[in-house]
């Protein structure tokens, strides 16, 4: 039976970690490859990069993050954030990079997905969705609207509908992001989850408003995520990996527990 | 010297990240008299069956990869590598190395477990059953958990053949073994310490299998 996955995740910005995340001794890392080697030890099943850098010097940086990390770690790891083409991609894939994450790249540009998976194979190509509740309408059927610009723009899209279609074009998974729960550390948004996650065939990463460990087995079953990403509750040390996993375990949702 | 095959099926640095981090000495290469002279192939993959069989062939590993299999050579499939060495595979309906009776078949997509449909592809860690007792799975702990990707699974005709098992649905061969082959439907350059400890097995397997 497949585990539950828990992924941490690391926003990057020049090479840097945006927030420093804290380590044993309370230390605060602000190296994401010395990030992403404690996680990998301390049993994440993945790892999540965003990068959020906007020029070129900085993408440069990221490109030998990703290359540090690769020979650092021997788990999967994705890298999202500014791309959006193949050639970008496959700059990330060959710095080592198991996965990409396209999101308002991919709303402006559905192409990338289909040319992306017919390139690298749809196991590479991670659909990022950025989600906001509003009122349902003969636009946005489901009541939720993509939104793209790290949340600040609107698009008209229904979520549900382009989860379907990103599916139909080749992603292989979705990370599903709500803003309305994002940064609240109040739990996952269960309702859009568990919408996404069942009518589409592969698998959903839920993420946005993780704070305690009964929030993520809130969405691992009702909410039908297939992993669950976390950053604040880690980072800052509220909680470990391993206590997360050992909480989901003894509520009857499988981990993995032995690395 | 571990010789990884490239026949532009996806990805291959990561395999040899793993090595290196280990300390073994590999080349990443194409070029069939170069692999005749290591001691060991690892042949992985990611992509489709259909594009993989016609690089094989375009560039003639395929019959090198069948003569160094009975030569005795030890021989690691991974992932693709894993399907291509079985006679047919229902990706875009490819006719295979033929090296392992049987056939690889997709996932039936009606499949629940725990009342949820399950999803594919079959992505995450997973659980593998190891045969006792063959040099390249030892010490590895019951409860260890591979890293898998992949919509299409190996089933041999001949299940003297299987080496682990893997429930998804389905219980679905997911290591084979035989003489000097070993194949995994799993990734071990990206499963954490059991993985880099399969890695090294082979490594140091002269290539004989204890069964």
């Amino acid at each position: 039976m497949l585990s539950k996955r828990i992924i941490p995740c690391l926003d990057v910005r020049d090479g840097r970690l945006t927030k420093g995340i804290k380590f044993k001794d309370n230390a605060d890392i602000g190296d994401p490859v010395e990030a992403a080697r404690a996680y990998y030890e301390q049993g994440a099943d993945e790892i999540v990069f965003y990068d959020i850098t906007a020029s070129a010097e900085g993408r440069a940086i990221m490109l030998d993050v990703v290359k540090r990390v690769a020979e650092t770690i021997f788990i999967p790891f994705s890298v999202g954030g500014g791309i959006g083409t193949v050639e970008e991609m496959r700059r990330v894939i060959l710095a080592g990079a198991e996965k990409v994450s396209v999101n308002t790249e991919a709303v402006k540009n559905p192409d990338i997905i289909a040319e992306g998976a017919r390139a690298f194979g749809s196991q590479c190509i991670v659909l990022g969705m950025d989600v906001k509740k509003v009122l349902a309408s003969s636009e946005i059927p489901s009541g939720y609207e993509m939104m793209i610009h790290g949340g600040r723009t609107f698009t008209g899209l229904d979520a549900l509908r382009w989860a379907k279609e990103a599916e139909r074009l080749g992603a292989g998974e979705i990370c599903l992001n709500s803003i309305d729960a994002d940064g609240t550390q109040d739990g996952y948004e269960l309702d859009l989850t568990a919408l996404i996650s069942s009518h589409v065939g592969i698998p959903v990463i839920a993420s946005g408003g993780a704070g305690k460990p009964e929030h993520l087995l809130d969405v691992l079953t009702r909410g039908k995520a297939d992993a669950a990403l976390i950053a604040s509750m880690v980072h800052y040390r509220t909680h470990t990996i391993l206590e997360i996993k050992n909480f989901l375990n003894d509520h009857g949702v499988k981990t993995r527990l032995q690395w | 010297m571990i010789g990884i095959v490239d026949y532009r099926a996806g990805n291959l640095t990561s395999v040899a990240r793993a090595l290196e981090n280990l300390h073994e000495p590999c080349m990443i290469t194409n070029d069939s008299r170069s692999l005749d002279d290591v001691s060991h192939i690892i042949f992985p993959g990611v992509g489709a069956a259909g594009a993989a069989m016609a690089n094989l062939r375009e560039s003639g590993l395929d019959g090198q990869l069948r003569k160094w299999v009975r030569n005795g050579k030890p021989i690691l499939g991974i992932c693709l590598g894993a399907q291509v060495i079985f006679d047919r595979s229902d990706e875009d309906d490819t006719p295979c190395l033929g090296i392992v009776p049987g056939e690889v078949k997709r996932f039936p997509a009606d499949r629940r477990e725990g009342g949820e449909r399950l999803k594919i592809p079959h992505m995450g860690w997973n659980r593998v059953s190891f045969r006792k007792g063959h040099p390249v799975f030892a010490g590895i702990p019951a409860e260890a958990e591979f890293y898998f990707v992949h919509s299409y699974y190996p089933a041999p005709a001949d299940e003297t053949w299987v080496a682990g098992w893997t429930d998804y649905g389905i219980r679905f061969c997911s290591a084979v073994a035989r003489g000097n082959l070993v194949s995994v439907q799993f990734h071990p350059e990206k499963s954490g310490r059991p993985g880099l400890t399969l890695l090294a097995n082979f490594c140091r397997w002269g290539g004989i299998d204890a069964q």
